[in-house]
């Protein structure tokens, strides 16, 4: 492992390299689909808009979709490296409290009783699922009250078990009233799509996960002071109560507007905070960024799996993670906890 | 000077007291050793003195200031504590971990810059853990960690270290280490300390005061050769002892001979 000397040059080159990774797919992926399109042809000022069909593809049919992709991706990741971070445990991810859990199931109330309308523009199920993080965020809110009086972040991790466990029997249970349509349609959901309609559905999700990120940048070296331990962070100088609400709230935030915009996609906050510790080291100052960077192209190349290797009706970009997410969890398990 | 007059905590609003009505003074270069057995309350009293914990009644104050009205940062600039055992959750190296304890001297943005380097790297060769530098800090052995972990106390730049069973994982020779580590730097950089163990030798050796500690009360204090007496080991313990000047060692050394009746 490097000396951290050089840290500004080696956050700088995560920065450079991560987002050219990121830069490169944004371009790239929009290319890629049933209908093939030129690149040259889609930057080609001459040719009006109106009549220049591969730039309306790139830029209206696919580009949004990639964007939601990087939004979505970027948030569970570093929504991942916060929670592995104060929890204190590896195995942590996004859904690990309960946060999707309660999206889901808001979601999957409003599909099984017809209460999807839309308002003023924005579609119910995304206030849903807004709705259903926030619920869950604040039973983690209460949680992290709690430990005020010494509950330990194992007993916050087993809560946030018990919570999913429970949000999820209350989504099957009311998926059992629900008719076959409905049950269908919520399933889809729940496997994820980023199938967005315009960037109007980008930008309503993107004020939460800006709000969030901002928050969670003051907080890089409290993480790695944290993984230490609480009392090594205090005796360091480290407000752990107070950092330990902004970060859990703000992951909290970042799950919930990710999962309004592209659904629970499994995993993507469980793969990408270790393999960006492989590659970066543990230092937070540069897991962070990068986390945010490859989460956004992690997501973007499965999404693009998911819509091009499955014909035309393509595949829910969810079972993509999940169909990559469950051996890597295995590995990681077997690998790192023999 | 730290020090704590009439302190008293619980941990929960009904429960008993963990520590009722204890008064210690560490004097500037002081080493003092807090002894008692299990559960009498001496990791709760180093966190009261580090400021983790407000006490119920009384006060703790670094230099007539009261701990818990400082600004956390602030206080980790003056007092810094090395826990009984730490673990990372990640890969940090030893030299990683040690800059964690620039931590309080820089701003919210700030990055460790040369000068925070080579205070660590310093920290590293005062434990003698320059070797490690570079090592993933998980693969350590006890002693090694122990030892980059009380570096990382150093590179803190305290005027006051509290560390909570220094060497209760370690082996005997590990032991004597860290034993010898903390007199050198107590020694050398006039680092005060105050010590939490079990070891009634290394009590013996290192600190110039003890204080005892039972049921969170204080039964008995002062200097390490008016207090380490067979009466007080029984006292503390329910152990009968002999505690004896060793000609060889060249200080009081304590045989425990059996449970007293």
């Amino acid at each position: 492992m490097a000396a951290p000397t050089d840290l500004r040059r080696r956050i700088a080159w995560a920065i450079a390299s991560f987002g050219a990774l990121a830069a490169a797919v944004c371009v790239l992926a929009p290319l890629v689909g049933t209908t093939s399109i030129n690149l040259s042809r889609v930057f080609d000022r001459t040719i009006p808009f109106a009549d220049n069909v591969d730039a309306q593809v790139f830029f209206v049919a696919r580009l949004p979709r990639v964007f939601a992709a990087i939004l979505v991706g970027g948030s569970f990741a570093v929504a991942g490296v916060v929670f592995q971070a104060f929890l204190r445990n590896p195995l942590a991810s996004p859904d690990t409290l309960g946060v999707s859990s309660g999206a889901t199931l808001a979601v999957v109330v409003v599909i099984t009783f017809h209460l999807d309308v839309a308002l003023f523009g924005v579609s119910a199920l995304s206030v849903a699922s807004f709705a259903g993080s926030a619920g869950s965020l604040g039973v983690v809110y209460l949680m992290s009250i709690a430990r005020r009086r010494g509950t330990s972040s194992t007993v916050l991790l087993l809560a946030g078990v018990a919570l999913s466990a429970f949000l999820g029997a209350l989504n099957r249970l009311v998926q059992v009233i629900g008719d076959y349509t409905d049950v269908f349609r919520s399933m889809r959901w729940m496997m994820g799509s980023l199938d967005v309609g315009s960037y109007t559905d980008i930008v309503v999700p993107l004020v939460p996960m800006t709000a969030a990120l901002v928050a969670i940048a003051t907080l890089p070296r409290v993480l790695d002071l944290v993984s230490l331990g609480e009392p090594a962070a205090e005796s360091r100088g480290v407000d752990v109560r107070r950092a330990e609400r902004v970060a859990l709230v703000s992951a909290s935030l970042l799950t919930g507007s990710a999962v309004s915009l592209g659904g629970p996609i499994p995993f993507v906050g469980f793969i990408v905070p270790h393999i960006v510790r492989l590659i970066v080291g543990a230092d937070h100052r540069l897991v962070l960024p990068a986390a945010a960077l490859l989460g956004g192209s992690f997501l973007v190349a499965c999404d693009l799996v998911a819509r091009t290797a499955f014909g035309p009706a393509g595949m829910p970009v969810g079972a993509v993670t999940a169909l990559l997410g469950g051996p890597f969890f295995l590995w990681l398990l077997f690998r790192r906890f023999r | 000077m730290l020090k704590a007059r009439d302190v008293a905590f619980a941990y929960e609003r009904q429960a008993s007291l963990v520590i009722d009505g204890v008064s210690l003074t560490v004097p500037r270069g002081a080493i003092v050793g807090l002894l008692g057995p299990n559960g009498s309350g001496k990791t709760t009293m180093l966190r009261l003195l580090s400021g983790t914990l407000t006490p119920r009644r009384g006060d703790v104050t670094l230099d007539g200031v009261a701990v818990g009205s400082l600004p956390r940062r602030d206080l980790a600039r003056r007092i810094a504590v090395v826990p009984q055992e730490t673990h990372s959750a990640f890969d940090f190296s030893a030299l990683e971990i040690v800059l964690m304890g620039r931590y309080p001297h820089l701003g919210a943005f700030e990055l460790e810059g040369a000068d925070d380097v080579t205070i660590a790297r310093d920290a590293l060769a005062a434990t003698g853990t320059s070797a490690l530098e570079s090592r993933r800090f998980a693969t350590l052995s006890g002693g090694e960690k122990q030892r980059v972990v009380i570096a990382s106390a150093l590179a803190q730049a305290s005027d006051v270290l509290l560390l909570d069973e220094p060497t209760a994982s370690l082996d005997l020779g590990f032991q004597l280490d860290i034993t010898a580590l903390l007199a050198r730097l107590n020694r050398g950089r006039g680092v005060t300390m105050v010590v939490s163990t079990h070891d009634l030798n290394l009590a013996a050796t290192l600190c110039t005061e003890l204080v005892l500690l039972k049921d969170g009360r204080v039964i008995a204090d002062g200097q390490t050769r008016a207090v380490l007496t067979r009466e007080t080991v029984r006292a503390l313990y329910g152990v009968e002892a002999e505690v004896v000047e060793h000609a060889r060692a060249g200080r009081l050394t304590v045989v425990p001979l059996g449970r007293a009746d």
